[in-house]
């Protein structure tokens, strides 16, 4: 061992400069960036009027007085299950996407993705497309350098801050809270919370990038465990693109091409670890039709230099891809011009490509698409939706919940009657003062008692809850009294609308101590 | 093996680091050396963190490091910051009387939590975390008190105490043992008729004789009608709540033997402020008068 080279335990990262392209799913992938970026900058600043008291931001998340606004919705912490239910659909609607589409999250829309496009954009409008970065790369720190990477630099703050800034304005009130983070009034938490932003913004946009992805994410992994045979995900047809070469001599060269490959064992992989396919041996792959004429891949390298992971999709499926189908754009633009059809690279399912090796042609999109698992998905999805939506619009303007007092379970009164305590939480979502009334309902003996005040009604102040303290009391010798527990009805309603709410609860009789 | 570097897996075509164990060998895909840099970079910052916060134990304190925190001090500033925030509405329970700090008095409620906490640290321990007491020790929940449920009877139990002899204002009062001067054919027939009082069953004609051993030696501190005497603590016999029970067997121990608790006094241990704060969580825990 000692003889020989170390093993290098650890790569350097290799830079990659993506080069422009255009196409059809470049200009998809520009308005998703254009749409996701734009709500995320401006959502805080949508006004929304909910009259006197209440905020008028639209989206607010406000920590210190625990309420969750969105637009019309006003969520209370012990709604939180809605909260769960939104992360269970977006669970649910990433299984969905996953199964049809594979990895299209990491391609399109995970901020990851958005961001880095960002910077690159801005990469490319100041220091030129891939030639030009790469002489730049090359070149020593000249003055011309040191002021685009300046620039580059700048603009990436400038970024990076906006991201950072816009983060805080989702937990107060944005233009107040802009004005005090320009005064240096604003709470240090705030700050703070932009400084990481910032920070992580920067990092990741403009130096990680593809870093994360492939090393730090772990979606990649929990993806690839829900793709199957139907999941459409970017593959190159080799089957259509091989023997690959250059103009007139493509024959000869992929035939040396082959024997050399033949000489060197398997084909050295590319950056990252190839996927094995299941039932499929990547040394051999598939069988080859026999075919006597070059293949359409003309080996331009251009789905190579587009690629914003740097790697080759012709290498095959690999971790590092995240199927953001710029290469599809850039080998169609290749195929238009060489005058062969589109899709040499294209959105292939596993199970089509076994069609089309045996001269089939493949399913249609909506084959892959539409079918039971992705059906099971879409009803699950919609069902938790069509739950929370009932759940949204069903909840009472005013919620009561009831904690029994079980030290001690009760207490004998000097009459001998026996009273059990209840601590009762009224909550009031109108905008305005309301008396409630209790009543409790299970038993004709029990009679209720409100600390601390005479009547049976309770003023809860606007959006707010009250805490009252609540006594059943049932006389002795009846039977609540003497039975081991009776079920009984907490009801609350508001005076003023009718509307009434309730809560189950037990109440203890006289058992032996 | 002994091939060299160069070896690849046939399967992935990925470079091995030469290991090999009965045929198994490992692959190496190597991290990106930013990774390790990140290592070395929390070590450094594990370093650092150890001089700038308290890290090292040493026998009896830890290394306070050069920033000097400590969670002490932390909790410290941030209760003095509580404090400070609830000025207002402590010097109001503190100036203020029992009788004005009406429920809806901003200082009520603050008392009653402070009143919790106190009742909690220091009465908890005999009366029970819920207050409902234990035999022998009151139940503070009902509506019954053997030395009065206002607030100022209240205050005034917690400051001096009951039966102690380190004040000199505590309550005091004490039963008799009798079973020094009665028969115990008349103790059964007073424990027949105090079972008649509080509505329980009994022996009629053994209470009717009772009734006389009752206005005899009984009467004179728990009331001819039995209700008791709270300027004497005397319990209220015709009610259905029982310090040491309620049955036959107990209360002919208690009027044998005689039984009464102590209470410690408070006022030497709590501030004014704070036998207020508890005199207002007892008095609304169910009894208050
Ligand atoms: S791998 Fe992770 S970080 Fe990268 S695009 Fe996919 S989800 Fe985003
Ligand atoms: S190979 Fe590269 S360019 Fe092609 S989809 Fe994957 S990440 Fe995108």
């Amino acid at each position: 061992m000692s003889d020989s080279e170390p093993t290098a335990l650890y790569a350097a990262r290799e830079p990659i400069f993506p080069r422009r392209v255009s196409g059809l799913f470049r200009t998809l992938k520009w308005w998703i960036m254009g749409v996701t970026l734009g709500i995320y900058y401006l959502t805080p600043w949508i006004r929304w009027d909910r009259g006197p008291n209440l905020p008028d931001q639209g989206v607010l998340i406000d920590l210190a007085g625990r309420r969750f606004y969105f637009f019309w919705i006003e969520i209370w912490p012990h709604e939180l299950y809605f909260v769960a239910g939104l992360l269970i659909m977006a669970g649910v609607g990433l299984f969905l996407f996953t199964s049809a589409l594979g990895r299209v999250w990491c391609g399109y829309a995970c901020p990851q993705t958005v961001w880095t496009d960002l910077f690159l954009l801005v990469e490319r409008w100041i220091e030129g497309d891939r030639n030009a970065r790469m002489r730049l790369w090359k070149s020593g720190w000249t003055p011309r350098k040191i002021r685009l990477s300046l620039a580059k630099w700048a603009l990436w703050m400038l970024i990076s801050v906006a991201t950072g800034g816009a983060w805080v304005f989702y937990y107060a009130d944005a233009p107040t809270l802009l004005r005090d983070l320009i005064t240096l009034d604003a709470a240090p938490v705030a700050y703070f919370t932009i400084m990481i932003l910032t920070g992580t913004t920067f990092v990741l946009g403009g130096f990680m990038r593809e870093q994360i992805c492939i090393y730090m994410c772990p979606w990649p992994r929990i993806q690839a465990a829900m793709m199957d045979e139907e999941t459409l995900t970017v593959a190159y047809r080799d089957w259509r693109g091989e023997p690959r070469g250059k103009g007139t001599k493509r024959r000869a060269l992929a035939e040396r091409a082959a024997a050399s490959a033949q000489a060197a064992g398997p084909r050295i992989g590319g950056r990252s670890p190839r996927i094995p396919m299941p039932g499929i041996d990547p040394a051999v792959g598939m069988p080859e039709p026999a075919r006597d004429e070059p293949g359409d891949c003309i080996d331009c390298n251009a789905c190579v230099n587009v690629c914003p992971v740097g790697i080759d999709i012709r290498d095959g499926q690999q971790l590092a891809c995240i199927t953001c189908a710029l290469c599809i754009d850039a080998c169609d633009d290749v195929m238009a011009r060489i005058g062969k059809p589109r899709g040499l690279i294209d959105y292939v399912a596993f199970s089509d490509e076994k069609r089309e090796r045996a001269g089939q042609s493949s399913l249609s999109v909506w084959r892959h698409v539409l079918r039971p698992r992705t059906v099971a998905y879409t009803t699950l999805w919609s069902l938790i939706g069509l739950a929370l939506l009932y759940a949204l619009f069903a909840r009472p303007e005013i919620d009561i919940t009831v904690a029994p007092v079980r030290n001690p379970q009760f207490v004998v009164l000097s009459d001998g009657s026996i009273r059990n305590a209840y601590d009762v939480r009224l909550r009031n979502k109108h905008g305005e003062d309301r008396p409630f009334r209790i009543q409790v309902a299970g038993d004709a003996a029990l009679r209720l008692d409100i600390e601390g005040i005479d009547a049976t009604q309770v003023p809860v102040p606007a959006d707010d809850m009250a805490h009252q303290r609540v006594y059943v009391i049932a006389s002795a010798n009846t039977d609540p009294a003497l039975a081991d527990a009776t079920s009984i009805r907490f009801w609350v309603e508001d005076v003023i609308s009718g509307e009434r709410a309730y809560q189950d609860s037990v109440f203890n009789g006289r058992t032996e101590q | 093996m002994m091939e060299g570097r160069t070896d690849r897996d046939p399967v992935t075509g990925t470079e091995t680091t030469g290991h090999d164990w009965d045929g198994i060998q490992e692959l190496n895909t190597p991290l990106p050396r930013w990774w390790l840099w990140t290592f070395y970079l929390t070590i450094v910052w594990g370093i650092g963190y150890c001089i700038a916060y308290p890290a090292w134990p040493l026998i009896d304190r830890a290394t306070a490091g050069l920033l000097g925190y400590s969670t002490r001090a932390e909790v410290e500033a941030q209760i003095a910051k509580v404090d400070a925030r609830n000025a207002e509405v402590a010097a109001r329970l503190a100036s203020a009387d029992l009788a004005t700090l009406e429920r809806d008095d901003p200082a009520y409620h603050y008392g009653v939590a402070g009143g919790a906490a106190v009742f909690r640290a220091h009465c908890s321990q005999c009366h029970g975390a819920g207050a409902a007491g234990a035999l022998g020790y009151p139940n503070l929940l009902d509506d019954d008190w053997l030395w009065g449920g206002t607030l100022d009877a209240i205050a005034a139990t917690v400051r001096h105490g009951i039966r102690n002899d380190t004040d000199d204002d505590a309550r005091w009062s004490e039963m008799p043992a009798y079973g020094e001067f009665l028969e115990v054919e008349q103790i059964a027939a007073a424990t027949e008729f105090v079972l008649q009082l509080s509505g329980q069953a009994h022996d009629a004609q053994l209470a009717a004789s009772g009734a006389v051993v009752f206005a005899d030696e009984c009467a004179s501190c728990h009331m001819e009608s039995g209700t008791g005497d709270r300027e004497n603590g005397a319990p209220d016999l015709t009610d259905a709540i029982w310090l040491y029970g309620g049955s036959r067997e107990s209360i002919i121990e208690s009027i044998t033997n005689s039984r009464f608790g102590v209470m410690p006094a408070w006022g030497p241990r709590l501030d004014e402020v704070e036998i207020k704060a508890v005199t207002l969580y007892v008095h609304q825990l169910g009894g208050g008068e």
